[in-house]
């Protein structure tokens, strides 16, 4: 049987063997509805089964006979010993149908409680091997010896010597017994050890013929480690202080011969490169010392002067002109102006009495406000000229028309324009607001304020009044003109000059009284004076006379010279004022008492005298002359009055009135002075002539002023309303730049530093306006190096000057020797012998004669033909 | 003897100190001490304290380099002005000078 067969056979054999019970059945629905098994509803999954009862098949078999599903399994049902028949529901189809019946009882327990046995069995029973092994226990055998213990006996460790055993006792009786120790030295007892000494045995030492070592490179380690110990942070400070020797160290020290030496070695080396500095900046980067200073502020290529503002007097009935301006020394956006009427002489006379009638004023512009002035100070007449007083700006000393000086003093209104800002928007104080938005009380009237003082009439200058100057607080003169010492500390002194040729020093402290006379006078003819005018100079008024008068004479001539403007050595109002007034002022106010109103009198005797200082000072005239005089008046031998010296140098430079003559602000001995058509500057040791002398210019000029910062540039006035801005840098021989300001002649220039970058220049016109124009930065800034540039230029022209005077002198020398040259020669014409000048003569007459008779012939005057010496045809 | 040497050292300082544009001038000895100055204490006892270490520095810099060479002078320039410093075995001389014109 092929193993196939076989295995059907066996599955068979199982089938009906292992479950011999088992019949596959089909049951239709019919069937299944009436023994209660449809599959889905009665038998599920988890009771895939039925116990039906026998009877219930019987029933079914008689009723339904062969049609009954039970059919086939009829017999097995009659012989089924129990009662109730399994059925499952086979639902894989195991069996081959639907359904599959039990028959035996076993099968139906087994099926109900299938033992787990049975399915091991089964499963083994599947795999059972062919050959069956049994197990049989060790027989042992006789051991074969195969050589491994030979070995074993080699590698074992026997003891090759018999063990010596030695057995020590000691008596019972010394057991317990205290033990008793001590030293014994070995050597000293006989045979108390047995000696081993090592010995050298040939036999056994071994020369080492190959060393057989390993090597490795490794780096080199180090271990370090310590054990630190902070039990808790906290800050450490350490104070010390150096070391140093003693005095007594240090001079020892000091002699020491090692010193020496040292010193003697090492300060040649030091010298030489302390020399190499001194020689040379090495370090020095010339590229970028080349280049002009950077960080300029606004654009750099506007040389133009800006509008700023311009004021008008708008309230004064007749047309006026300024003559006179000046910054407020200390306030910002102060100016002052002084107005005149615009009329001439004759117009005057003429209109005289409805003059009389108007104030004459010097009005106080503020930036803040443009239409109304601050402050109006009244004088008798029109001033031609005032001036701040430096040590007080509240003291103001004008020059009228009429040769009187007249005197203000503001200290009660100075909270008044003080507080006055330009933009006034910006103050946050209750400041001075512009007279439309304050109430109708306050501020409605101007403020006109009277003069203190005024001079004395029949003393003081008899014609107007051209230049006016307060001396420096530094010094003081006398009657005399000698110098003395100021120990006042303010300006108290003035100095005058007028058209009535002569110069003037007035002293405004009051004078002591000559006589009791004089003082009852006074007192009888004291004059009422308005209560709101401060009592400062009380004492001068109507009665001020000048200390001293000098007049500029021309020699014998009664004509003299007619001084217009003056300037002194030590003028400096310009720009240094503001320093010196803001400390005076503060330490005024901390005294709480001003100078001013204190005057005491002059003191000549106690006063020292100061030495070597120069009284020269530079006089400009109206011929148009520049003189260099000096103020102190010496003792004239003959009639012994004192006589005011000679001048030391004239000149006359200008074709026209010299309106200027103005000190640099950057150096002492550089003056300008402009009249006429040209402009002329010089220096103050220099007499020989004006280091530089403009030509003629087109216009006349009528003004003119230094530049505060930069010490090259002047601006000059024209009568046309254009002002001209020489810079000395640039050129020389005409101005840098021409701008028009007004359509009138300009009459003043004023510049003023309100800051290193704000600079303005007030000019002022005939017309009355007065101009505040900004300077540009270019024109406000120096450049680097400047004031080197120009000293070199000035004293390149005094070289020049020099030059000159020794050329002028060569050449006179030249031209005498040319003379007598030119005389020599003319001598030896006329040693001409008589001989030859008459045989001369006679041919000049022959070839006359011939020329008289050719022109004739010419003429046809005479006939050739006709008339004719037979000679002269042979 | 001792006079005219001490003398000598006077001299030669002030002919040092005499130099256009020189501050001051100092002799510190090796440790930093200053011997002889002609600043006041304080600033003097800084520049020898500072400059003995920077002196000290260069050297051993240099010797490192090239062991058979040694310093003979130091400069330091700075934007204001220029110090120098001739060592010595035991001695330094420090001065300070302003080099621009």
């Amino acid at each position: 049987k092929t193993p196939s067969q076989k295995k059907k056979k066996e599955k068979k054999r199982k089938q009906e063997e292992g479950h011999p019970e088992i019949y596959p059945l089909v049951l239709t629905t019919k069937t299944q509805e009436i023994f209660n098994c449809r599959i889905d509803e009665d038998i599920t999954d988890e009771q895939p089964y039925k116990l039906i009862n026998k009877e219930d098949i019987f029933e079914d078999l008689r009723n339904r006979a062969a049609v009954s599903d039970f059919h086939p399994v009829k017999k097995i049902v009659q012989e089924y010993p129990g009662n109730e028949l399994l059925l499952v529901y086979d639902k894989d189809f195991k069996y081959g149908l639907n359904f599959y019946l039990i028959g035996t009882e076993e099968g139906k327990e087994n099926y109900l409680n299938p033992p787990e046995v049975s399915e091991e069995q089964e499963e083994y029973k599947e795999y059972i091997p062919e050959d069956v092994y049994i197990y049989k226990p060790p027989v042992s055998k006789p051991w074969v010896s195969l050589g491994s213990e030979k070995e074993i006996e080699e590698e074992s460790v026997t003891e090759s010597t018999k063990q010596i055993t030695y057995m020590i006792s000691r008596k019972r009786s010394e057991f317990g017994a205290p033990i008793k120790f001590s030293d014994q030295n070995a050597s000293s007892v006989k045979d108390a050890y047995i000696e081993c000494t090592a010995y050298p045995d040939k036999n056994f030492t071994l020369k080492q013929l190959e060393k057989d070592v390993g090597m490795q490179v490794i780096p080199q380690i180090k271990d370090i480690s310590t054990q630190t110990k902070w039990t808790y942070p906290k800050n450490a400070t350490t104070q010390y202080y150096p070391r140093e020797f003693s005095e007594e160290e240090k001079e020892t020290l000091k002699q020491s011969k090692p010193l020496v030496d040292f010193l003697n070695n090492a300060s040649i080396s030091v010298e030489i490169a302390l020399q190499q500095n001194e020689i040379t900046n090495t370090f020095i980067d010339d590229w970028k010392h080349l280049a002009e200073e950077e960080g300029t502020f606004g654009d750099k290529t506007d040389t133009h002067l800006k509008e700023y503002q311009s004021f008008t007097d708008l309230h004064s009935p007749t047309e006026k002109m300024i003559t006179c301006v000046s910054w407020h020394p200390t306030i910002y956006g102060l100016i002052a102006v002084s107005v005149a009427v615009r009329l001439s002489f004759e117009d005057r006379v003429h209109f005289s009495g409805k003059l009389l009638l108007q104030p004459s004023l010097i009005l106080f512009w503020s930036f803040s406000d443009p239409i109304h002035p601050q402050l109006m100070l009244e004088s008798p007449d029109d001033i031609f000229c005032f001036k701040f007083c430096p040590s007080d700006p509240n003291i103001i000393a004008g020059g009228c028309i009429n040769g009187q000086i007249v005197m203000w003093d503001i200290t009660a209104h100075a909270d008044r324009i003080e507080n006055v800002k330009a933009g006034g928007s910006r103050s946050k104080k209750a400041t001075l607001k512009p007279m439309f938005l304050l109430e109708p009380e306050s501020n409605k009237e101007a403020m006109y304020i009277r003069h203190c003082a005024v001079s004395s009439i029949e003393n003081g200058h008899k014609k107007v009044i051209t230049d006016i100057h307060w001396l420096s607080d530094t010094f003081e003169i006398n009657r005399m003109g000698s110098v003395f010492e100021n120990r006042s500390g303010i300006c108290c002194q003035l100095v005058t000059c007028s058209a009535d040729c002569t110069i003037c020093f007035w002293d405004i402290r009051p004078q002591k009284p000559l006589t009791p006379q004089t003082t009852e006078k006074k007192k009888e003819e004291s004059i009422e004076i308005p209560f709101d005018v401060p009592s400062t100079f009380l004492h001068l008024d109507l009665s001020w006379k000048p200390l001293t008068k000098v007049r500029l004479s021309k020699g014998e001539t009664s004509l003299d010279h007619c001084p217009t403007k003056i300037s002194l050595k030590e003028d400096h109002l310009l720009c240094k004022t503001q320093d010196k007034v803001l400390a005076q002022s503060k330490t005024a106010k901390a005294e709480e008492m001003n100078p001013y109103h204190n005057l005491e009198s002059r003191m000549p005797n106690l006063l020292k005298p100061i030495d070597d200082f120069c009284t020269k000072f530079f006089v400009g005239t109206e011929e148009g002359e520049v003189i260099y005089t000096d103020w102190k008046m010496e003792k004239d031998p003959e009639t012994g009055r004192l006589m005011p010296k000679k001048p030391v140098s004239l000149h006359t430079i200008h074709d026209g009135i010299v309106h200027t003559i103005q000190r640099s602000p950057f150096y002492d001995d550089i003056i300008l002075t402009v009249g006429g058509w040209n402009v002329a500057i010089w220096k103050e040791s220099v007499m020989t002539g004006p280091l530089l002398q403009s030509c003629c210019a087109p216009k006349r000029y009528t003004s003119g002023h230094w530049s505060l910062t930069r010490p090259g540039v002047f601006y000059i006035g024209r009568e046309d309303g254009y002002i001209d801005i020489w810079d000395l840098l640039e050129k020389t021989h005409e101005p840098a730049q021409s701008q028009n300001i007004c359509i009138t002649m300009i009459t003043c220039i004023k510049p003023w530093i309100f800051s290193p970058k704000q600079q303005f220049i007030a000019i002022a016109d005939y017309y009355g306006t007065l101009h505040i124009l900004e300077i540009p930065w270019t024109l406000s800034r120096p450049s680097t190096n400047e004031m080197t540039s120009i000293n070199h230029y000035f004293e390149r022209e005094v070289k020049h000057l020099e030059y000159v005077e020794q050329r002028k002198k060569i050449r006179e020398q030249e031209k005498k020797e040319m003379e007598q040259e030119m005389a020599k020669k003319k001598v030896k014409i006329y040693q001409k012998s008589k001989e030859q000048m008459e045989a001369e003569l006679k041919m000049d007459y022959e070839s006359y004669l011939e020329l008289e008779k050719t022109v004739l012939i010419n003429l046809g005057l005479i006939r050739v033909t006709e008339k004719g010496s037979y000679s002269d045809v042979m | 003897m001792e006079i005219g040497e001490e003398a000598e050292v006077e001299e030669t300082l002030k002919r040092i100190q005499s130099h256009k544009g020189v501050i001051g001038t100092m002799v510190v000895n090796a440790e930093g001490i200053p011997i002889r100055t002609t600043l006041d204490n304080s600033t003097t006892v800084q520049y020898a304290g500072l400059l003995h270490h920077l002196t000290m520095k260069a050297k051993s810099t240099v010797r490192d380099i090239d062991p058979q060479n040694d310093l003979t002078f130091l400069r330091i320039r700075s934007k204001k002005h220029e110090i120098m410093v001739a060592p010595d075995k035991e001695y330094l001389l420090i001065v300070i000078q302003n080099p621009c014109e």
